[in-house]
């Protein structure tokens, strides 16, 4: 097994062990609720992002030298906080205060950098604009750090996006990297019954990003891409083909799972279905 | 930076505005962390001698003012000193929630300077005049707002800013020339309201342009007997309760007087701790009418809606009479 194996092979326990964390926090939330599909189909990104990846400092969160890792589709916490728990920064008896009062684990991010949330978001198409100022930072004071803005298929509703989008490009930031989760539904339903927006590598690249297309859910592509050097002077769009509610069947396209609550017995399936010893 | 009767005279005949630029430039000579932002309106924000002294330092996100929000709170949170500036009514409402959540909830250090605030761009019609942002702005948790009572302030308050933990808001009044209230340096402190002139019967507090009026005002009624307490209130929020309190204390009429919205401005914020007090006197809340108007030149609409000291007189003594 070659290095870059043994790297895969890490992200995809990692990706395993997440998605374990996320139906223990969903089942301990209970009638609280989760979004549970949004936060599924971004696991492996995650995964791939902190288990290969981005440089953090489990000993100093706040190291300025980090990679930067911004969750603009906020609601996809799931997917964010078992990462941050897979690489150390969270408990996993504090994952279980999830959505719970007073916890520091909201139902959308909030600003906690000692356990790695960098940002609070949650009101759509805000997070690559926090993106671009942060590379643009990054850029002016010469710092190798890289930034990782995650979005959502349905956040590119929002014209906010497109700002953010025309000032990457013009900043020239390829410090930055774009990551849509393209699960092609949205809270109404998919992408094209409620706002189409498909065509999203021509929209990025005409925009004037460096634009890659991968499967979301194949980590080995994923890595590789993300390894791949890129065009200087341009930020990065990646494309994610994803499946919202990946890893359990009764969830995945089903957008009845958007924003839901997990029982008992799903509980068992699900944990059937990871496989779970 | 100096600020002397010289200076302050030469910054009363440029207007906020240009003060605001050239005050940019002197902070920019120190200040290594500060970076300024605007929306395509370097000229308007007296932002051009700026852009071309600290070119480093300034960053223009083009006509975006929800992207210019998150970029500057994306720069805050890196440990830059950021302001950023565009006209008011874009500075505060076509942004608000980016201001929320980035600046708000996040509380990142970002200093927002509104231009041309009021009805003072009444010619470009009321998409330009801004009479909501006092009133939208300290309803977020956390914000500061002030506005300076003449382009003396602007600078005085500009710089302060840079001090200041948390969001602020500064919202520019005014034309050019602006009307000077300080003719030479002054203590300025943020929170805590400036009594310019003393007086027993009646309190008008007011902010931006309205100080300089209410001064004209208080002149006015003494010919008619009346001795009016003037109290510069350059901050909305947090609001200087005591000086509320003294003048609820001391004089028998309270007169709040801005060029904002009647509604959620200064006048508000000072009758929301005053109905706290027992048996405090009534207040005449002054300022812009609820409604959009026709345009017009801003001196025609500021008699249109009686924000000139004879007009501001007349209905003081009005009111007064009857007490």
């Amino acid at each position: 097994m070659d290095n870059n194996d043994k790297i895969i092979t890490k992200i995809t326990k990692m990706a395993k062990n997440m998605r374990k964390k996320i139906i223990d926090m969903s089942l301990e939330a209970g009638k609280l609720s989760s979004h549970f599909g949004g936060g599924l189909s971004i696991v492996d990104i995650t995964a791939t992002l902190y288990g290969g990846i981005m440089k953090y400092d489990i000993s100093n969160p706040e190291n300025p030298e980090r990679d930067r890792f911004i969750l603009s589709k906020g609601h996809g916490v799931l997917g964010y906080y078992s990462a941050l728990a897979e690489i150390g920064l969270m408990s996993d008896e504090n994952l279980l205060t999830f959505e719970k009062t007073d916890s520091d684990l909201v139902g959308h991010p909030v600003m906690n950098r000692k356990k790695g949330i960098e940002f609070s978001n949650g009101s759509l198409g805000m997070g690559l604009s926090l993106g671009v100022g942060v590379a643009f930072s990054g850029k002016k004071r010469q710092k190798d750090f890289k930034v990782f803005v995650l979005i959502g298929d349905g956040e590119c509703n929002e014209g906010a996006i497109w700002e953010a989008a025309m000032a990457g490009a013009q900043f020239k930031l390829d410090n930055l990297t774009t990551i849509i989760d393209y699960n092609k539904f949205q809270l109404g339903g998919s992408n094209s019954e409620v706002m189409d927006v498909s065509n999203l590598k021509e929209k990025w690249s005409s925009f004037g990003w460096d634009t890659y297309e991968t499967d979301g859910h194949n980590i080995k592509e994923m890595y590789d891409l993300f390894k791949l050097k890129k065009k200087s002077g341009k930020p990065v769009a990646i494309i994610a083909h994803t499946i919202k509610g990946k890893g359990f069947q009764f969830a995945e396209n089903n957008n009845d799972w958007h924003h839901a609550i997990l029982t008992k017995s799903q509980y068992k399936i699900a944990l059937d279905e990871l496989n779970w010893d | 930076m100096k600020i002397n009767k010289a200076t302050m005279k030469i910054w009363s005949r440029i207007g906020s505005r240009a003060a605001f630029g050239l005050t940019a430039v002197e902070l920019g000579k120190t200040m290594e962390n500060l970076m300024i932002l605007t929306a395509d309106v370097s000229t308007s924000a007296g932002l051009d001698r700026f852009r071309k002294t600290h070119p480093e330092k300034y960053l223009d996100v083009g006509i975006a003012e929800q992207n210019m929000m998150g970029i500057a709170a994306g720069l805050a949170s890196e440990g830059h000193k950021v302001i950023t500036s565009t006209f008011a009514p874009f500075q505060t409402m076509r942004c608000c929630e980016q201001i929320k959540v980035n600046l708000g909830y996040m509380n990142n250090d970002v200093c927002m300077v509104g231009l041309s605030a009021g009805i003072v761009l009444g010619t470009l019609g009321y998409t330009h005049c801004s009479i909501e942002d006092i009133a939208i702005m300290r309803a977020i948790p956390g914000m500061t707002v002030i506005s300076p009572a003449d382009s003396g302030e602007t600078v005085k308050a500009t710089i302060a800013s840079m001090k200041h933990k948390g969001p602020i808001y500064i919202r520019l009044t005014g034309g050019t020339p602006n009307p000077m209230v300080y003719e030479d340096d002054y203590d300025f402190e943020i929170g805590k309201a400036n009594i310019l002139k003393n007086g027993k019967d009646i309190t008008i507090f007011a902010c931006g342009t309205m100080v300089y009026e209410a001064l004209q005002t208080s002149n006015l009624l003494l010919e008619k007997g009346i001795s009016a307490c003037v109290v510069n209130m350059h901050t909305i929020k947090p609001l200087d309760t005591m000086a509320i309190k003294n003048a609820c204390e001391g004089t028998n009429l309270i007169v709040s007087i801005e060029e904002h919205n009647i509604i959620g401005g200064l006048g508000s914020a000072i009758a929301e701790y005053k109905s706290t007090l027992k048996n405090s006197p009534p207040q005449l809340i002054l300022g812009h009418p609820d409604l959009y108007g026709k345009s017009g030149e801003y001196n025609d609409l500021l008699e249109k809606y009686g924000l000139t000291s004879p007009q501001i007189a007349d209905k003081i003594l009005q009111l007064y009479q009857t007490l």
